[in-house]
């Protein structure tokens, strides 16, 4: 499956403080937290991200274990988030929200272009140029493939 | 030969395991989400409800009736999984599972990034989500990808005005903030066995500020001695060379004090660079600098003075804040002004108990000075208790050298 999106460009090590704040995780209301997503970094971003594909620099959401962070981003409706390299904790609970997170190097486009994936064949392409990606894990592929933890500890 | 997760883990670097998790630990943040998730998973009877801890701290007691209303529910599910709960005042996640909850040798998930911390007591633990958490609670088991491992040899020992902070700072400092994404930190050498437990505590606590798995320390006399303290009888465990992905060697005597400067934890300078800087609030305490032996080394500098800005000490656990209580550690440090919390985390993450205001600088001795994090528009350092303590004495950045 190829999934395409505009790119909204962020810079690297962006913590997950930046992607959502402390002071509004205190509800289970995901909406808020789609609302206030990258607020602290630009506020002009979350209106943006609706079909679009983050692309970040290294160490992509580093920082506290807050699984409110891939949410916000999810529910804000971006299609994927791509970086060279991910902080763990936040790979590990994008992949658990379903929300497709893809590491690749040296990718480069500008803000606003468009940014075409296919996770399964192992490709990112942007201006024309295709790159290589690094491929999940098959338990981590089966985890989004199902949409996330959830309903792959449902189906199973 | 294998580094201490390869052995834990059972595998070779690199490899994916599945693996039970002996103790798995969530606080009432990340508690409430994985509550939501074990739900939506469709409430499974937990696989070992006799292993999962929920510990109040990020925001205990609670700020606001939102808050009072989502704990009240994590209660209500705790005791319906039966889950051990600590409720408000209990202490910190981190501390509590180090006071004689995590052995040697054990693989401990917390659903909370600085669920590195234990490591210091020779287990593999490592933060987590609140969705992976609600599967552990449902399988008792998680999958892991076994780490490669930087080696950290530390010889030597530290000046007296030094602390294991200054060289976890050092440390992030030159591996940087990504420098051990997906990697485990061993710590080893004679400098690491001289060590006290606090100290092996607050370096495997900032595994995670440099993208680590987890830090881990060899257990070893000192671990046996600590343990034993909460009942534990332990066999040290043997040190062995592996393979290691990069190697660090640290002279603590070379060790000066530092700061990790607004706003990333890896820019670090030496506390001289700032000397000088005004200071509103100066914060000791979270689960990297909130145990007894800081909060000594804290009165121990402030006994019979006062305080020259809003200084703020926050004690660990409830343990920490009774022996504060009877040794007298605490009386000094009310004695010389400071504002006294509940134990918990604090103001580290900006919810309650002391956020900063907009233009303000601080000094504080937890992990994180990401911006906004302590208070929207505010800036703040991350230093040792021996910086925090010299510093808010004279509220402005002060070195340490000469006051201890």
């Amino acid at each position: 499956m190829t999934l395409s999106g505009k790119a909204v460009c962020i810079g690297a090590d962006i913590d997950t403080d930046l992607v959502i704040a402390g002071r509004y995780l205190r509800t289970k209301d995901t909406s808020v937290w789609a609302e206030h997503v990258f607020e602290d970094l630009d506020p002009s971003l979350a209106p943006r991200l609706k079909g679009a594909v983050i692309v970040a620099g290294n160490n992509m959401g580093c920082g506290s274990s807050r699984e409110q962070a891939p949410v916000a981003i999810r529910e804000a409706g971006a299609v994927a988030v791509i970086a060279p390299s991910f902080a763990r904790i936040f790979f590990r609970n994008a992949i658990n929200v379903g929300l497709p997170v893809i590491e690749c190097d040296g990718l480069v486009c500008a803000d606003g272009s468009t940014v075409m994936f296919s996770m399964e064949e192992g490709w990112v392409e942007a201006g024309g140029i295709r790159y290589p990606i690094r491929p999940l894990s098959p338990k981590m592929q089966d985890i989004l493939s199902a949409g996330g933890l959830v309903s792959y500890w449902r189906n199973r | 030969m294998s580094t201490l997760s390869e052995r834990i883990l059972g595998g070779p670097a690199g490899s994916y395991v599945d693996r039970v998790v002996d103790r798995a630990f969530a606080h009432d943040g990340t508690g409430v989400l994985a509550m939501e998730a074990y739900r939506q998973m469709g409430n499974p009877k937990p696989a070992r409800p006799e292993t999962v801890s929920i510990i109040y701290d990020h925001i205990a007691p609670a700020n606001t009736s939102q808050t009072a209303t989502l704990q009240n529910e994590l209660r209500l599910f705790a005791a319906e999984m039966g889950f051990a709960l600590t409720d408000i005042g209990g202490g910190i996640c981190h501390q509590l599972m180090s006071e004689g909850r995590v052995l040697p040798g054990e693989v401990v998930v917390g659903a909370d990034s600085h669920s590195c911390t234990t490591g210091a007591l020779g287990a593999f633990s490592t933060g987590m989500g609140a969705t992976d958490m609600a599967a552990i609670w449902a399988e008792g088991s998680t999958w892991f990808r076994v780490p490669e491992t930087i080696s950290i040899n530390l010889t030597g020992r530290l000046p007296t005005w030094c602390e294991a902070k200054d060289i976890v700072l050092t440390v992030t400092g030159r591996i940087g903030m990504d420098g051990g994404t997906y990697r485990a930190l061993e710590y080893t050498g004679d400098g690491a066995t001289a060590l006290s437990m606090a100290g092996r505590l607050t370096l495997c606590n900032m595994a995670v500020e440099c993208g680590a798995k987890t830090g881990l320390f060899y257990a070893d006399k000192t671990t046996q001695h600590y343990l034993a303290h909460y009942g534990h009888n332990i066999q040290p465990q043997k040190v062995e060379e592996g393979t290691y992905c990069r190697e660090l060697c640290i002279d603590l005597a070379d060790a000066e004090p530092v700061l990790s400067v607004p706003h990333r934890v890896d820019t670090v300078a030496p506390v001289t660079e700032y000397a000088g800087t005004h200071l509103d609030q100066v914060f000791v305490g979270t689960c990297t600098n909130g145990r007894y032996e800081d909060l000594e080394r804290f009165a121990h500098i402030v006994r019979g003075k006062e305080v020259a800005c809003r200084t703020i000490v926050v004690p660990a656990s409830r343990a920490i804040m009774q022996q504060a209580a009877e040794t007298g550690v605490l009386t000094d440090i009310i004695a010389a002004g400071c504002v006294v919390g509940p134990p918990g985390c604090g103001p580290c993450l900006g919810m309650h108990l002391g956020v900063l205001g907009e233009g303000e600088t601080a000094l504080s001795t937890a992990n994180r000075n990401f911006k906004n994090r302590m208070g929207v528009g505010a800036k703040y350092f991350l230093g040792s208790v021996a910086t925090a303590a010299a510093s808010a004495l004279k509220g402005e950045i002060t070195s340490p050298e000469g006051a201890i």
